[in-house]
Parts: C-alpha cells; structure tokens; sequence
C-alpha cells in the first residue's frame, strides 16, 4: 500500500481529495488529508460579510463535510515537512509516511509584517476582511460607523483574489449610498501598483468605474508604517493617507510550515513548475493553489484549474511517465461593481483580460470586462456551485480549464 | 521603437523601458538617469549592478526584495531614485519594468 498524503484541507486540497479518491485504486493507494483549522470558509463571502449581504452561517461549514469517507481525515497542526525522508510530522508527535505529498497550505495575513497595523488599533478603526474574524468585526463597525475617511488599501503584492478590495470599495459606495450616507463618507483607494489593477486592459475598465463611483486613487504606494495614533498610514516616498476607518489587505505570507522545513521563498510561497506544478525542490511533491509561487492570481478559479492538472499530472507520475499536462495560468474571476452589477474577467499567463463572451462564444450569457447583472448573478450563483459542485471536483459545465480564446475581442499584434 | 542615446541607436518600448539588454552600457544608464533627473553616484551604481544581477538569475524585483537585499535599505533607495523607485532604477538599469502585480 502506498500513501498520499495532501497538507490542508482548503479549496486546493478538498478537491485534490475528490478528484484523486476518484482516480486511484484504494487497493493501491492510501491518501491522507491533514486539516489544520477544522472549518472550511467560502472565502468569496468574506467580500460581502461586512455588508451584510451573506450571513455568518453562509459561509463556513465543517471542513470534514467536504471529505470523501474513504480518505484519511487528521485535523491537527503540521509541525514539519521532512522531504529527504518523505516524512511529515504532526503537532501530537505522530509522523505520516509519503510516497507523493500534495502542498496546499495556502495563504494567510500577516498584519504583523508592518510596523503600527496590528497594534492596539487592530479591529477598532483597522480592520482586514480576509479573515472570518476580521470580516465579521468589521460588519459590525460598519453597522454603527457614522461616516469619515474610509481608506481601502493593499500592502504588498502578491494577495489573494487581487481584484477584491476593489470590490471592497465599489461595495462600500452602493452600501453607504443605500444608507442614505454616501455623502459623509470619503472612500479612498491605495495600492502599490501603478494602477487599479495587474492587467493594462482591466485597469482602464476599473479606473473609470473608481472615478463614476467618485473613489479616489491612490498609487505607487508601498507602506512604510501605520501611525495608528494619528490614524495615517505612511508610505517610503513619506506620502500620507488620512483615515477614520482603515481597511487593509495585509501582507500574504505562505504557511510558515515552509519555513520550518526549508520549502518555501522568501514570502513562505513553495517554488513550483508553473505548468507542470510539480515543486522545484523535490519530484514526488507536488503543489498547488494559494501555497505555490505561481505567477498566476491566487484565486478559487485557479485552484479549480489546477485541480484539473494536477490530477492529471499524479495519474502520470504514478505511471512513471513524463508529466505532460500544462497549465496556463487560467483564471476566471466575476467582480463585484456595486449596485446588484458585477464584471467577469478571464485571462491567463500571457493573455491580459478582454472585453467578449462567455462561456460560450458570441452568446454569453456572461459579458467580458462589462458591467452587467448578469454576471452579478453569476457571482451570486457561485456560492452553490463552490459548496456543491467545485469542492467535490466536478467539472463546471462550458468552462475549459486552459483559456479559450473564442467569444474575445482580442487584439491583434 | 528606436531611440537615440548617448550616440547610440537603442531598441526601447513605448514607456522607454530597453527592449535588448545587450544594448546597454554604463553611459546608456547615465543618460537615462539624466533624462529623469537623476545624478548618478556609486551609490547608484551599486543598486544598479545589484538589480541587473538579480533580473541575470531571473528573479522578481519587489520593495520587499529591496528591504532583505542588504544592499540598501527602503529609504534611501527612495532618496536616490525619487519618485517610483523601482520604476525608475530599473529603467536606469535596462531591465524590465518589475511586475511585481500578480
């Protein structure tokens, strides 16, 4: 009997769970799944838990529920990855034995890394929403907020789902606005990017959108401290952002597991073939979703694409043969616009979002880089499909997992 | 595009940024730097030669690597290079523009 054994029990690793209980022989093959927090979170919905669009219990559920009966279940903290002896080692003292192991650790805050952001003012007037703590603490700052300077920000890239705090801010606007506040609220956007967004052709979409929805922009901002005793953060250049109320995506650091055992980059992300996903370090480990060094966004849809290779690329190893499938970089990522309206952006390593349909060519219903409710729809319908269909690995019907290019306008070089 | 600098023709994209390394030199850099108001110093030099070996072993340039470089520390580097920093002293260096945007 031969043992994988996957490390985390999040989206990457849940699905990793369903697709390979599928494929390997149980006569084979034993795989285990380590769980180190217990409860799996619809991360999306933290985007819309501080306004009270999702309710608390809409967004978490045991992460066992999720776990095909026939893989090993361990909650418990990783102590150490040994990869010279194919070794994991648990909190309790227990050590699990691996002839391939899956990294999905995924990616966490670290409020820490700047001077000010978690000290005393941490969750009273700064607040995160990436976190089920920080997004249900600040639901209910904004239940009582009576309006000043909101300040949306991001500290350092690489982040989760890029695209959130934009949606954060456009979400905000619609949300004071149904208050009937707007008018007493500033809502400003600073980011350390040259732009709203990574990709030339979304920023101008979103930048416009920031401008309709009278959100200042603030770039080229790389943080320096927060002066929580005068409520400003502070960047190198020595600009400063006033705020009442500070919104922060920290820095994303990978799980410090990677540090313990060698395994990671200077940002704790675990170096991996970016198409083949199989780590750099060491064959028989493999990694996938937020934990990777991927230059892709690290997001659901990604992970759901790589579940697919991934898979794939086990099956191969396993077979002693080379690992062929790629993957491109794909991702496919609705945002939020406010006002019950959202885009759809779908893009992958070299191709940038563009406007067009999708899933299907010249129909939709989904529009590209546009503004419709439609695909606020869609955003919303995700919530089941995630719960329902993503997590148990199965295939979304017309979306392929690398990029198509059909339905876009795209440009010719 | 082509643009002509410090008597040479050299291959630059539409935000100036050198398209072929092998074009550049030292004089390239100055006058680049010139053109952005920078007085270049060893100082300079130093961060310049620091970020071309990183882009040579095709790794990514971000504040953070700056910070950990022991090279220089954050500040000064934005003392010498006003403004973007990075943007500009990767420029300077005829390297890509960091994409530090994921």
């Amino acid at each position: 009997m031969k043992n994988l054994v996957i490390l985390g029990a999040g989206t990457s690793g849940t699905m990793m769970a369903n697709h390979l209980e599928h494929k390997l022989s149980n006569k084979e093959w034993k795989i285990t799944i380590v769980d180190q927090t217990k409860t799996h979170y619809y991360q999306p919905g933290f985007l819309f838990l501080p306004f009270d669009i999702y309710t608390t219990k809409q967004v978490k559920k045991k992460s066992k529920k999720f776990i095909p009966k026939s893989v090993d279940y361990i909650q418990e903290r990783i102590e150490l990855i040994k990869p010279e002896e194919n070794k994991i080692e648990l909190e309790s003292g227990t050590s699990l034995n691996y002839d391939i192991l899956i990294v999905a650790t995924g990616t966490d805050i670290a409020p820490d890394e700047v001077e000010g952001m978690d000290g005393p003012m941490w969750y009273k007037n700064i607040f995160d929403f990436y976190t089920y703590e920080g997004a249900k603490a600040l639901r209910n700052k904004l239940r009582e907020w009576e309006g000043g300077k909101l300040v949306v920000h991001i500290t350092e890239m690489p982040i989760k789902c890029p695209v959130a705090p934009l949606e954060f801010a456009f979400l905000a606007d619609s949300y004071f606005k149904n208050k009937g506040m707007r008018d007493q609220v500033d809502i400003t956007y600073v980011t350390p990017l040259g732009g709203a967004f990574t990709k030339p052709k979304a920023t101008e979409a979103l930048h416009h959108l920031l401008e309709e929805k009278n959100i200042t922009e603030v770039t080229d901002f790389n943080i320096e401290r927060v002066d929580y005793e005068n409520n400003k953060i502070i960047d190198y250049a020595e600009t400063e952002v006033e705020y009442d109320l500070l919104v922060t995506v920290p820095t994303n650091l990978g799980d410090a597991l990677m540090e313990r055992s060698g395994l990671g980059d200077d940002m704790n992300f675990v170096p991996t073939n970016k198409a083949t996903l199989q780590t750099l370090a060491h064959e028989n480990v493999f990694a996938i979703g937020d934990a990777t060094n991927l230059p892709a966004s690290k997001a659901g849809s990604v992970a759901h694409f790589e579940a697919e290779i991934l898979t794939e690329n086990i099956l191969r190893y396993i077979d002693g043969q080379p690992l062929k499938a790629e993957y491109d970089g794909h991702a496919n990522c609705f945002i939020e616009t406010g006002n019950g309206k959202a885009l759809l952006i779908d893009f992958n390593y070299s191709q940038e979002p563009v406007t067009g349909t999708f899933p299907l060519p010249g129909v939709g219903p989904l529009s590209l880089l546009k503004e419709s409710r439609t695909n606020h729809m869609g955003k919303m319908a995700f919530r089941w499909v995630y719960w329902n269909m993503l997590l148990k690995g199965r295939h979304i019907p017309f979306v392929s997992t690398n990029m198509s290019e059909k339905g876009k306008e795209l440009e010719t070089v | 595009m082509k643009k002509f600098i410090a008597n040479q023709e050299i291959e630059v994209n539409d935000e100036g940024y050198l398209t072929d390394f092998s074009q550049w030199c030292k004089e390239v850099g100055k006058t680049l730097a010139e053109e952005h108001g920078i007085d270049m110093t060893d100082r300079h030099w130093e961060v310049i030669e620091y970020l071309q070996e990183k882009h040579k072993n095709e790794e990514a340039l971000s504040i953070r690597g700056i910070k950990k470089s022991g090279v220089i520390n954050v500040k000064d580097f934005y003392s010498l290079f006003p403004g973007g920093p990075l943007k500009k002293s990767t420029l300077i260096a005829g390297i890509p523009k960091p994409k530090s945007c994921i």
